[in-house]
């Protein structure tokens, strides 16, 4: 398979868009008509073809213009990119698995060739040719984690584990549902989750700590999350707040549907060998209402999920303010009709 | 669990008691690498009993040419050092899991001091490759009887941070002196008797060092006991627990799929709800507190074992 990579921008004139094919694989998180915060775990080993689960490191239409994007976000700020200096070695393991994966699994896009330490390294979308010296990081021109993540998409938090704990000690994080690396980094697992409401009572977090201590290498683990945002921006940071916050305001009932966006993380957790971190890469996909009700589905289970969701839920995921616009627009593509169980597109 | 089947390509006595095992891919071709101090868990079939055992990786763990594991026979053990000593054979397949880390470096220390205690040299012999390569200060004290029974001889390096306490020529090892004067942001690390690990702790403690700068492994081998009987209450099965099975292996051999990490009592991964307990619950880990020791709710099946009329869980 081929990819047409989109020319297309997540800031200013937001040309974003997403092709028949992108929202046919949109991975949509409801598996049923209600949501309930919890940690919905699985193996990520593969899944439907074609859909985001099915490689280790999706590559899709919006990479080239992601990369892009996130270059400008680290030219105005270089802080998005930070590692703790004892975190080199996860970096190290970083590139690794991600050159590895994206070689083997998009052999037409990536090519990796490795004598000893030297390796060579080709990334035909993004015109890279490369050789350096494994672990050795003056024969990159930045360290390895950042050299990567200007690569793949999705922001990357690299923890570290230790004293039964993980710690939020290197990242790149510039597609951010507002969460600040800034802000995080050094924090360990439950510094960095205090403002989620609820959730901290319904003990998920031991639970979920306890889970992500236990992931193996070679046994990588998976979960969705959402949020919704007001244009196609992948920066919502705290740092730009002033520039996407009064966006949220800009909606109507006659642009909702164009301009409100289902904002879908999906997380995955990995066991580094040689450094025994966990990365944590978390890929965001956007799709625009209007697009999505084109799956009818999807449509009446959004509306269903959006309409009953807890007050407070809301809030937290920003979107209390226009939650009556976008229930009103998603009813009007609700028959009442039962939804058929899963996630995936009838 | 991802366990793969590996050839045992060497088996070599270091000691009288203890014996070097690799393990390589039997088509070739290189293995998961690790980080210093990750064990691999082996599986033994054993007479229709499958045990497994974690031992610490001996290798480097840069090189995925093939897995190193060193095993002391322990005779009075439940078996499964006795079964890799005189049934484990060059050209022989077992199943191998990939390598756990629940001993890892902490890089954020400045210095490294790792004191080891007989067998409990294994997790450093890999840490000591991965210091030596990240250039980190180190120092490594060794303390076993002799020279004769000291396998970790053969395994570290030639180097002048490594010092060796031999108890048979007079050379005790002394925790107090090791962290004498340790430079501030130091961490030690600890594995080999439990009375060794206690003794570190006690020192350190009395010189104010921060509880997050201590690292300890215990080795900790399902012991054995009286056999006794347990109910499953979610499996909706009775099983019965023989003297050389751990709580843990006699679910597994029912057929009831239980979680599990260290199998040492150490990393909290099978900790099971207790619905009923008339009798005694042996806690033998090193996870609970004692409130929840005392309060006998909960049990960890990988060590802990039961005497009395009754005890179900939820599992
Ligand atoms: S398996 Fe680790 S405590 Fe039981």
């Amino acid at each position: 398979m081929t990819i047409q990579f989109n020319d297309e921008t997540f800031r200013d004139d937001y040309t974003f868009r997403n092709s028949a094919e992108a929202i046919r694989r949109f991975p949509f998180p409801f598996d049923r008509d209600s949501y309930m915060y919890s940690v919905n775990m699985e193996p990520h080993k593969g899944g439907r073809e074609g859909s985001p689960f099915e490689k280790r490191f999706d590559v899709d239409e919006h990479y080239v213009a992601e990369m892009r994007d996130r270059a400008i976000t680290l030219t105005e700020d270089p802080l998005r990119c930070q590692s703790l200096p004892h975190m080199e070695l996860a970096g190290w393991d970083l590139l690794d698995l991600i050159m590895q994966s994206k070689a083997e699994d998009y052999p037409d896009l990536f090519s990796l060739q490795r004598d000893g330490n030297q390796w060579h390294w080709i990334n035909r979308p993004l015109g890279i040719d490369q050789r350096f010296t494994f672990l050795d990081a003056t024969t990159l021109p930045c360290g390895p984690m950042e050299y990567i993540t200007r690569q793949a998409q999705g922001d990357f938090a690299v923890l570290d584990q230790r004293e039964g704990n993980l710690w939020m000690d290197a990242g790149m994080v510039t597609s951010q549902a507002d969460w600040s690396l800034d802000f995080d980094i050094g924090m360990n697992f439950f510094e960095w989750h205090a403002p989620v409401p609820r959730a901290a009572e319904m003990g998920v977090f031991q639970r979920a700590l306890k889970f992500l201590l236990n992931v193996q290498q070679g046994s990588p683990a998976r979960r969705l999350n959402w949020t919704m945002t007001v244009n196609p921006r992948l920066d919502t940071s705290p740092e730009n707040y002033h520039k996407w916050g009064p966006e949220k305001r800009t909606i109507t009932p006659e642009n909702v549907g164009k301009k409100q966006f289902l904002r879908v993380e999906l997380q995955t957790f990995w066991r580094l060998p040689r450094s025994n971190a966990l990365a944590f890469p978390i890929r965001c996909y956007l799709i625009s209402l209007e697009d999505l009700v084109t799956v009818p589905k999807w449509g009446r289970r959004l509306h269903r999920v959006l309409r009953d969701l807890p007050e407070d839920l809301a809030a937290y995921k920003g979107f209390a303010v226009n939650r009556p616009m976008i229930v009103d627009y998603l009813a009007r593509f609700d028959d009442g009709a039962e939804t058929s169980p899963g996630i995936f597109a009838d | 669990m991802t366990a793969r089947q590996l050839r045992v390509a060497a088996v070599e006595p270091l000691t009288p008691l203890v014996t070097r095992f690799r393990f390589e891919c039997p088509e070739g071709g290189s293995l998961p690498l690790f980080s210093g101090g990750a064990h691999v868990v082996v599986e033994m079939p054993d007479d229709g009993v499958l045990r497994r055992n974690a031992y610490s990786l001996i290798s480097d763990p840069m090189d995925g040419s093939g897995y190193d594991i060193a095993v002391r026979r322990e005779d009075a053990g439940r078996g499964g050092s006795r079964f890799m000593h005189t049934r484990v054979a060059v050209g022989d397949l077992l199943r191998i899991g990939a390598p756990v880390n629940l001993f890892a470096l902490d890089l954020t220390a400045r210095k490294h001091v790792l004191i080891a205690g007989g067998i409990g040299i294994t997790p450093f012999v890999s840490q000591l490759k991965q210091l030596q390569r990240l250039q980190l200060p180190f120092e490594l004290h060794y303390a076993a009887r002799s020279r004769a029974e000291a396998a970790g001889l053969r395994l570290l390096p030639d180097l002048p941070q490594v010092h060796l306490h031999l108890s048979g020529e007079g050379k005790r090892i002394d925790p107090a002196v090791i962290l004498q004067g340790q430079p501030l942001g130091t961490h030690v690390y600890t594995c080999g008797p439990q009375a060794l690990i206690d003794r570190v702790a006690e020192v350190a403690a009395q010189k104010g060092w921060p509880r997050a700068a201590l690292h300890a492994e215990a080795f900790l081998a399902p012991p054995t006991g009286a056999p006794f009987t347990v109910t499953l209450a979610r499996s909706g099965l009775k099983i019965e627990v023989s003297p050389h099975q751990s709580l843990l292996e006699a679910i597994e051999a029912a057929g009831v799929d239980a979680p599990w990490l260290c199998r040492g009592g150490a990393c909290g991964q099978c900790e099971t709800e207790v619905i009923a307990c008339h009798g005694r619950i042996d806690h033998h880990d090193h996870w609970l507190s004692d409130s929840d020791h005392a309060a006998n709710t909960k049990i960890m099946p990988c060590v802990s074992r039961f005497q009395g009329a009754e005890l179900i869980l939820d599992r």
